[in-house]
């Protein structure tokens, strides 16, 4: 049997399968499918400081594999979190990969520190910076856009948690991904989680208007797994011939199944998340890691074998 | 996104389906999914996975249950052919296996003691009633139906209502059948003359509307069950939301598919929604101020 561990900046997991931040909720939901302590780490949805209603409906439009999303961050609050949401996933032995937004550098460390200074903290493994959300002071430009508001945010989140692992989430929708990873590295993160949703939208041919509530919104499914995967190979390799330092990747987009995995694996990726294929099947996340390790056991590799490996047989 | 999360049953079945049949501008589907049909109760509805294993129709389809037989273990559906993910779904044979994720959301709640119960039902939207209506009348409510539709062939369950329930009325937008209009034009007449307390509405959102203000004018409650566009039908994505308010008087933007699809009509922000549309209201917890809304 392949062994499936790894280890992200210190954080040991038994396995590299999670959920991706914003759809999988907060674990209750899906734990009534797959058992949320099975997964190497649950990834919770994106949490702000307060409590946010989201944006107007539709919040949602089916595109060809793939849909695209304008939830705008709806959630309780770090303090409705760290009370409920986290003692939840502790009581149930998950181990929890928590993922933190704001809308202005101060807002991330602030979240960063009550989530620190929470009863549940122990069930963290580690804490998921999603940089990939618009900054307000910067005309809602997103953060992970540029690598000084990137590492503005990253600086002032590793003040708040010493020790914690730290993964800051980046945007494929940049015109160099080495350099903003670059930021975040330097800035504190230990490693990167790639990628958050490529902006998209649709038009409502019915009524000949944007489709969306918010207009625009994240495009997400196995029609942007190319882009985590050339988005992953271009930093992992980055890595390999020093222009980065080395650090953990986790990979993200598009993956549906075993097959989808072991591309992000063998593009640079030591973990795996599963987001909307979540939606298609509540199991996805349980099944996916089952297929990913009988695909390691055919190929005689184990999963830290596996990372990066496309990149030695580059013609 | 916090509490809130039943533990009653919930099952995702490689069912078979067993029947196709059109009924009107419909199809009735019968399902083999024992695991569904044993808890299920009306109201609640299941997602089902269109399209086939490589299929790039990735969301899952939702459909009120019908009924359900616990001691054949069958889920039954009336589905319109409104898309592509409905269109592969009512083009299947008997034999074909189906995904199916049920019974999901709230019931439609039980009175505690027999009263006068109106159904109101809007196109497909009457799919659950005939099933309630029985439960009802096995509980010694009066139940009368109020079933519309824009044309005679797009009306559901009139000819079962007519063997199920007291009294059975009839509109259509055209006058294809029945009285020419719209439910809420004979409503009245029927809460009226059964003295009822209690309505039940499934169907476009703004006949329920409609049908929560007329039970409003008759100090009746309307118990009414959605439809927002749903991504997962699980309460994992938040795409489903609408404004409600709760308990403690303030609004929540909560997801129809795990706090619903069934709310007291009179908890619903009706004003919120326009031209296919539901605004945050700006007295909603969390809602946006000014600039900041962003973020998925
Ligand atoms: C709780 C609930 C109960 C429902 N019960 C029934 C029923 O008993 N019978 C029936 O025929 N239909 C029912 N519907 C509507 C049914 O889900 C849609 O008609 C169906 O999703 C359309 O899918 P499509 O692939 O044909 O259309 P497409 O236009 O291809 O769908 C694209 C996307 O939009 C969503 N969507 C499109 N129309 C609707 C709609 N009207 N409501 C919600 N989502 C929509 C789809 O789910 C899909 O994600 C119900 C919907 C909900 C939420
Ligand atoms: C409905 C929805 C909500 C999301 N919410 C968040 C979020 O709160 N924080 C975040 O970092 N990413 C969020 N994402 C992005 C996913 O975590 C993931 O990066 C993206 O969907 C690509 O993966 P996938 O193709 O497997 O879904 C969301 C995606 C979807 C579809
Ligand atoms: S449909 Fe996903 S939360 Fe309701």
């Amino acid at each position: 049997m392949a062994d499936l561990s790894t280890d992200l900046a210190g954080a040991v997991l038994p396995n590299p399968l999670m959920t991706a931040s914003g759809c999988a909720a907060n674990g209750r939901e899906l734990h009534r499918f797959l058992d949320v302590a099975g997964l190497g780490a649950f990834v919770t949805k994106s949490v702000m400081r307060g409590p946010r209603s989201g944006r107007g409906t539709p919040r949602m439009a089916e595109t060809p594999s793939g849909m695209l999303n304008s939830i705008g961050l709806q959630g309780p609050g770090i303090d409705a979190f760290v009370e409920d949401d986290l003692p939840w996933l502790a009581s149930v032995g998950a181990r929890a990969l928590v993922s933190i937004a704001g809308s202005d550098a101060e807002e991330f460390a602030e979240v960063a520190r009550r989530l620190r200074d929470s009863e549940a903290f122990s069930a963290v493994v580690g804490v998921e910076v999603n940089i990939s959300c618009p900054n307000v002071a910067n005309r809602g430009l997103v953060f992970a856009c540029q690598p000084d508001s990137s590492a503005a945010v990253l600086t002032l989140v590793r003040e708040q948690l010493p020790g914690v692992p730290l993964f800051a989430k980046l945007s494929p929708d940049v015109t160099d991904l080495v350099l903003i990873a670059e930021a975040c590295l330097a800035a504190g993160a230990d490693g990167l989680t790639m990628v958050n949703t490529l902006l998209g939208m649709a038009i409502d041919l019915d009524r000949m208007r944007p489709h969306l509530g918010g207009v625009t919104g994240g495009l997400s499914g196995p029609a942007i797994r190319p882009v985590a995967v050339r988005a992953i190979w271009q930093v992992h390799g980055a890595m390999l011939t020093g222009r980065l330092r080395p650090a953990p990747i986790i990979g993200v987009g598009g993956v549906h199944s075993g097959r989808d995995a072991l591309e992000l694996v063998a593009a640079g990726a030591s973990a795996v998340q599963v987001g909307t294929a979540t939606f298609h099947d509540p199991t996805s996340p349980a099944r996916v890691l089952r297929e990913l390790e009988t695909l390691l056991d055919e190929r005689g590799l184990d999963l830290a074998g596996a990372v990066g490996l496309a990149h030695e047989r580059t013609a | 996104m916090s509490g809130e999360v039943p533990d009653t049953p919930v099952a995702q079945v490689a069912a078979r389906l067993l029947s196709n049949e059109p009924v009107g501008a419909y199809r009735h589907l019968v399902l083999d999914a024992a695991a569904v049909a044993a808890p299920a109760r009306p109201g609640q509805f299941v997602a089902v996975a269109v399209g086939g294993d490589d299929t790039a129709h990735l969301l899952r389809r939702c459909f009120s249950i019908h009924r359900v037989d616990p001691a054949a273990g069958t889920v039954e559906l009336v589905v319109a052919d409104a898309g592509a993910g409905t269109h592969w779904l009512v083009g299947l044979r008997p034999g074909a296996a189906v995904d199916v994720v049920g019974p999901l959301g709230t019931p439609f709640p039980l009175p505690d003691e027999p009263t006068g119960c109106v159904l109101v039902g809007g196109g497909y939207g009457s799919a659950p009633l005939g099933w309630l209506a029985e439960q009802l009348r096995a509980a010694g409510s009066h139940v009368e139906l109020v079933l519309g539709a824009a044309t005679a062939d797009r009306l559901f369950g009139v000819e079962a209502g007519r063997r199920t329930a007291d009294a059975v009325s009839v509109t259509t937008d055209d006058g294809s059948a029945g009285t020419k209009g719209w439910v809420s034009d004979v409503l009245p007449e029927v809460i009226g003359r059964s003295s009822a307390t209690t309505l039940y509405a499934c169907g476009p959102m703004a006949m329920l509307r409609s049908v929560t203000d007329v039970a409003a004018a008759h100090r009746a409650v309307a118990h009414v069950a959605v439809e927002e566009a749903m991504a997962c039908g699980i309460g994992i994505c938040m795409t489903c939301v609408m404004p409600v308010v709760q308990d403690d008087g303030q609004t929540k933007m909560v997801r129809s598919c795990l706090e619903g699809p069934v709310f007291r009509g009179d908890a619903v922000r009706w004003e919120a929604f326009a031209d296919g549309r539901c605004a945050v209201p700006a007295d909603a917890v969390g809602a946006p101020v000014a600039a900041g809304g962003g973020g998925h």
